[in-house]
C-alpha cells in the first residue's frame, strides 16, 4: 500500500509541476498532463485518467507480437449479466464489478492463476419484483487513496478498502421505488467522488453530486432541470451560445412544471482539468414526456455541463440535442486534449455524441470549433456554428399520425455509452460505435400498471454498409475518418490503445481483437465465451510484464435479446432494437468472465 | 383406549375428507402487489375478485406470483412460466393469447363536484383549465389523452404525473385522482378504473365523465377492450378461461360495478368464446 501511495502522489506532483507540456506540438492533439499523468503501469480508474484519452504507455505488447497473445487466466464472475464495467488493476490487486447485485472482487496478481484475496458484497436491494428497469449494469469502480469506490443499482455509493475488502462507508443518494438507480462509475478526483442518477424515463430528475471522499457525505448537489439555484447556476455561468444564456432557463424552456420530471440524468463519462478546477459531465434526454408535450429546448437535457470542482457552480453549457426528439442522451465520454487549431493553441474537448457528431469544443468556453458526422445522419443536417443549434429534418420528426421511415442513427444514436480512445502515440480517436436505422410508427398497444396506451413501434436495421456496428479512427483536427472496421453488430464495448501501437476492443458475438492502431488492420482475435460490451484495461503485472483484460458478457441494451431473454419474435422489444438483434441469440449466450491475455 | 382410538377414526375421517375436498388444482396468476383497485397482495382488488371466481369455477385454488406491472412484466412472469394466467391486458396485446374480452373501460375526466364539468377533448375550457395526465414515458409513448392534448396545442397547462410514481406508497396510479380532490389540478385525464375507484374515495366524491371522441382521429383510441392472457400454446386453458368468463359475465359486470369502473361492458358476441 504504502508503495502504490507513493507512486500516485509522485504522478500527482509531475502532473502539476508541468502544465506547459501540455500545449503540444503543432498538429498532433495532446492530452493536458495535469490530467493525464506518466503512465505508471496500473489502470485505477475506467477512463485510465481524468482527460479519458484511455491510452496506456505500455508497449511489451505490440504490432510485431501481438499475434501471439495468449490467455493468461480467466475469473467467473458468477453473474451472467451484460458485463459493461472495467477490471481495475493498482498494485498487485485486479479489482472488478458485476453487474447487479454489484460484487467487487479482487484478484491477487501475485499468485499463479490469480486466486480471489476477497469479495464484497453490498446486497443492493431488489425492492419489489419489476419495479427496478431492464438495466442492471455497473460502469466500473473507481480508486484513489487506499479505497474502492462504486455506485450499486439501488442507489448507493460505497467506499471499500482496497486492502481488506471491507466497507469504509455507504451511503444512499438515490432511491430505487421512486425508478432511480445508479449505473456510472465514479470520477474520484483530489478529495471527491462525482457521482449522477439514471433513471429518466421513470420521470426522474437528473442531478450530480460531489461526495467527500473521507466520509461520503455531499459536498455539493446540482440538478440539470429547474431554477438556475438548483441548477447552480451563479454569477459564474457564462455560456458561448445565446441559446444557452438567460434566467432559470431550466424552467422557462418547459411547459410549466414539466421540468420536474425532465430527465437530465448523469450516467455517462464525467472528465476532469485539474489546471482549470473544471469538471465536465454530459446530461441525460429530456423524458418521461413525448417531444409534442415538451415545446421548448427542455435546458439542461441533451448537453454537457462545466462545472467547478470545489462548488458544482456551473461555469459554462452546450446542447448537443436542444429539445431531443430521439432519446439522444449527451451522456457521452469527454475527452480532453490540447491542440492547435487555425494556427491557435486551444484546450478543447472532444465529443463523440449520441446525435452522430464528432464535436470539438473549447473546453474553457463551451464554444463548438467543429462538429462533423461519423454516422450516416439523415435525422439531423448539421451543427450551425454560429448558433451552435443542431438543424433537425422535419419529415423525419417522430409524428403520431403518420410512419417516418429511415431515421439515422436510431434511439441508442450514432454510439451509445461506450468509450472511445485517444491514442497519445498516433494522435487519432478510436470510435466503437453503431450503424443503424429506423422506422418509427405509432401502433402497439401496450399498458403499464393496468393502464392501456397506444405505444411507439420502432424498428431498427442496419444502416449503409449493411453492419451494423464498426470501429472508426478519427483524426480530430482534419475532422474526417481514416479508416474504418465494420462489424456484424452494433460495437457496444469500449476501446483502449497502447504505445504498441494498438487499439484493443470487443464485438457482441464475443471476439477480442487487436488491431494496428495505424493501419486499421486486425492483428489477433480471440473468441471469448459470451459476447463483449465491457471496457478493456492493460496493466504492468507483479513480474513486470504487460496483461491485457476484459470483461465477456452479452448484455446492455443492444443485447438484451440475449441478457434478458427477450423474444426474437417481438422486433419492437427493446425499443426496437430486438429487430436489429434477431441473430444476436444464434451467435452468443449469456456469460460473466473476466479475461486477462499476456505474451507467452 | 376408547376414547384415543375413536380419536384415531376421526382423525382418519378428517383426512380423507379434506383429501377429498381438497381442490386438485391450481391456478397459477401473476399479478401487481400494489395497484388497487386492479390487485393487491391481500387480494383486495377486482382482477383478484374476477379471478377467485374463475378459480371456483374450475374447482382450483389460486396461487399468486407478485410482480410490479412494469416494462417486462409478461416477460419475467407469464412468459418465463412464473404462472400461467394474467389478468387485465389490453385485448389488443400481442405477446400472449388473449380471452374475449370480459369488460371495456375508457379515459374518463375527473373533477371535482363543484368544478368545470368537461365531456369531450374539443371543450374550449380545456385552453384554460390546469389539467393533469398520466405519463407513461416508455418507448416515447404517452396516454392517449396525452397525445390528443399535444395535438389541439394544448401543452402549457398540463400537468403530467407519472404511472410509476412511488412504489413504497399505496397503489402509485392513484395520486393523479388525489391531486383534483386537493385542488392541484382541476381536471384529470385517468384511465377509467383507476378513476372510478379512487373518485368515489375522495371527500367529497368525484365527478367522473368519460371521455369523448371515442376515437380521436384515426389512431388514438380512448376506449380499450380488456381481455386475460395465457400463453399462446395453452389452448386448454384459454378454452376454459374464456368459457368460464363467458358463464360469469353476470357476477363479472356486478364486481366491476362494485369497484366503480366506468364504461360499457364489451359487446356480446365479443363476449362469447
Amino acid at each position: 500500500m504504502p508503495f502504490r501511495l507513493e507512486l500516485l502522489a509522485v504522478a500527482i506532483v509531475l502532473g502539476t509541476a508541468s502544465p506547459a507540456a501540455a500545449q503540444g506540438g503543432p498538429t498532433m492533439p495532446v492530452p493536458p498532463a495535469s490530467a493525464a499523468p506518466p503512465d505508471d503501469g496500473q489502470w485505477t480508474a475506467p477512463a485510465k485518467n481524468h482527460a479519458n484519452t484511455r491510452y496506456s504507455e505500455l508497449d511489451e505488447i505490440d504490432t510485431g507480437n501481438v499475434a501471439r497473445l495468449t490467455v493468461a487466466f480467466t475469473f467467473s464472475t458468477g453473474v451472467n449479466r451484460g458485463q459493461e464495467s472495467a477490471p481495475l488493476v493498482v498494485g498487485g490487486t485486479l479489482y472488478l464489478v458485476t453487474p447487479y447485485p454489484n460484487i467487487l472482487y479482487a484478484l491477487d496478481l501475485t499468485k499463479p492463476g490469480a486466486p480471489m484475496k476477497w469479495r464484497y458484497e453490498p446486497k443492493p436491494a431488489a425492492a419489489a419484483q419489476g419495479v427496478a428497469c431492464c438495466d442492471v449494469v455497473n460502469r466500473g469502480p473507481a480508486y484513489a487513496g487506499g479505497r474502492i469506490f462504486y455506485t450499486t443499482l439501488d442507489g448507493h455509493v460505497v467506499a471499500v478498502d482496497a486492502t481488506t475488502g471491507g466497507e469504509v462507508w455507504k451511503v444512499r443518494v438515490g432511491d430505487i421505488n421512486t425508478g432511480e438507480t445508479l449505473t456510472m462509475a465514479p470520477l474520484v478526483a483530489r478529495d471527491k467522488v462525482y457521482v449522477g442518477n439514471s433513471g429518466g424515463e421513470y420521470g426522474v430528475r437528473g442531478w450530480i453530486q460531489a461526495l467527500s471522499a473521507e466520509d461520503g457525505s455531499t459536498v455539493w448537489k446540482a440538478y440539470n432541470t429547474g431554477p438556475d439555484k438548483d441548477v447552480l447556476i451563479g454569477p459564474e455561468f457564462k455560456p458561448f451560445y445565446a441559446m444557452d444564456q438567460g434566467v432559470d432557463l431550466g424552467v422557462t424552456t418547459w411547459p410549466p412544471d414539466a421540468w420536474q420530471q425532465g430527465g437530465g440524468n448523469v450516467w455517462g463519462w464525467l472528465a476532469f482539468d485539474p489546471d482549470l478546477n473544471l469538471l465536465y459531465h454530459g446530461t441525460g434526454n429530456p423524458g418521461p414526456w413525448n417531444a409534442e408535450l415538451r415545446p421548448g429546448d427542455n435546458k439542461w437535457t441533451a448537453g454537457i455541463f462545466a462545472r467547478d470542482a470545489d462548488s458544482g457552480a456551473a461555469r459554462w453549457f452546450y446542447q448537443f440535442s436542444p429539445h431531443d426528439l430521439y432519446d439522444w442522451d449527451g451522456i457521452n465520454e469527454n475527452i480532453l486534449l490540447d491542440l492547435t487549431w487555425q494556427g491557435q493553441p486551444r484546450k478543447v474537448l472532444i465529443r463523440p455524441d449520441r446525435n452522430g457528431h464528432v464535436y470539438v469544443l473549447d473546453r474553457t468556453t463551451g464554444e463548438v470549433l467543429s462538429a462533423e458526422p461519423f454516422h450516416h445522419l439523415t435525422a439531423t443536417s448539421g451543427v450551425d456554428l454560429k448558433s451552435g443549434r443542431l438543424n433537425y429534418v422535419p419529415e423525419k420528426a417522430p409524428q403520431m399520425n403518420r410512419v417516418v421511415r429511415d431515421i439515422c442513427p436510431t434511439a441508442p444514436g450514432a454510439k451509445d455509452w461506450n468509450p472511445s480512445s485517444f491514442s497519445h502515440q498516433t494522435g487519432l480517436l478510436y470510435i466503437p460505435h453503431n450503424n443503424l436505422c429506423m422506422d418509427w410508427q405509432v401502433e402497439s398497444v401496450s399498458y403499464i400498471a393496468g393502464t392501456p396506451y397506444v405505444g411507439a413501434e420502432v424498428r431498427m436495421y442496419p444502416g449503409p454498409g449493411g453492419h451494423r456496428g464498426a470501429l472508426t479512427a478519427w483524426d480530430i483536427v482534419a475532422a474526417k475518418k481514416v479508416w474504418e472496421i465494420p462489424e456484424k453488430f452494433p460495437v457496444w464495448s469500449g476501446a483502449i490503445t497502447t504505445a504498441g501501437g494498438l487499439v484493443f476492443y470487443g464485438t457482441m458475438d464475443g471476439w477480442f481483437k487487436a488491431v494496428d492502431a495505424r493501419a486499421g488492420k486486425v492483428l489477433w482475435q480471440f473468441k471469448t465465451d459470451s459476447g463483449i460490451i465491457g471496457q478493456p484495461t492493460t496493466y504492468r503485472g507483479p513480474d513486470g510484464h504487460q496483461y491485457v483484460a476484459i470483461l465477456s458478457g452479452v448484455g446492455g441494451w443492444a443485447g438484451a435479446v440475449v441478457a434478458g431473454d427477450l423474444d426474437v419474435r417481438d422486433g419492437t422489444a427493446a425499443k426496437g432494437f430486438v429487430n436489429a438483434m434477431r441473430d444476436l441469440p444464434d451467435a452468443t449466450t449469456k456469460g460473466g468472465t473476466l479475461y486477462v491475455f499476456k505474451l507467452p | 383406549m376408547c376414547s384415543s382410538s375413536l380419536r384415531l377414526v376421526l382423525a382418519g375421517l378428517l383426512v380423507l375428507l379434506t383429501t377429498a375436498s381438497a381442490p386438485a388444482r391450481e391456478l397459477r396468476v401473476c399479478s401487481d402487489p400494489n395497484n388497487l383497485p386492479f390487485s393487491n397482495e391481500r387480494e383486495e382488488g377486482f382482477e383478484n375478485r374476477i379471478v377467485a371466481l374463475l378459480a371456483k369455477d374450475l374447482g382450483a385454488t389460486v396461487s399468486y406470483t407478485w410482480w410490479a406491472q412494469r416494462r417486462g412484466f409478461l416477460r419475467n412472469t407469464l412468459l418465463a412460466d412464473q404462472c400461467d394466467l394474467v389478468a387485465g391486458l389490453p385485448s389488443a396485446a400481442e405477446m400472449v393469447k388473449v380471452t374475449p374480452p370480459y369488460y371495456r373501460s375508457s379515459y374518463v375526466f375527473v373533477t371535482r363536484p363543484d368544478g368545470p364539468q368537461i365531456a369531450s377533448l374539443d371543450d374550449p375550457a380545456l385552453r384554460e383549465l390546469k389539467i393533469g395526465v398520466q405519463l407513461v414515458g416508455d418507448d416515447g409513448a404517452n396516454t392517449p389523452p396525452a397525445h390528443a392534448l399535444a395535438k389541439r396545442g394544448i401543452v402549457g397547462n398540463v400537468r403530467g404525473y407519472t404511472l410509476y410514481g412511488d412504489y413504497r406508497q399505496p397503489n402509485p396510479p392513484a395520486r393523479i385522482v388525489e391531486a383534483v380532490s386537493q385542488g392541484e389540478i382541476d381536471v384529470a385525464i385517468v384511465w377509467g378504473p383507476t378513476a372510478g375507484y379512487f373518485a368515489a374515495r375522495q371527500t367529497p366524491p368525484l365527478r367522473v365523465t368519460p371521455v369523448e371522441p371515442e376515437v380521436d382521429g384515426p389512431i388514438l383510441p380512448m376506449r380499450f377492450d380488456i381481455s386475460m392472457g395465457v400463453r399462446r400454446d395453452d389452448l386448454e386453458l384459454w378454452h376454459e378461461i374464456a368459457g368460464a368468463l363467458h358463464r360469469h359475465r353476470v357476477e363479472i359486470g356486478a364486481i366491476l360495478t362494485a369497484y366503480g369502473v366506468p364504461g360499457a361492458p364489451p359487446a356480446p358476441e365479443a363476449a362469447e368464446p
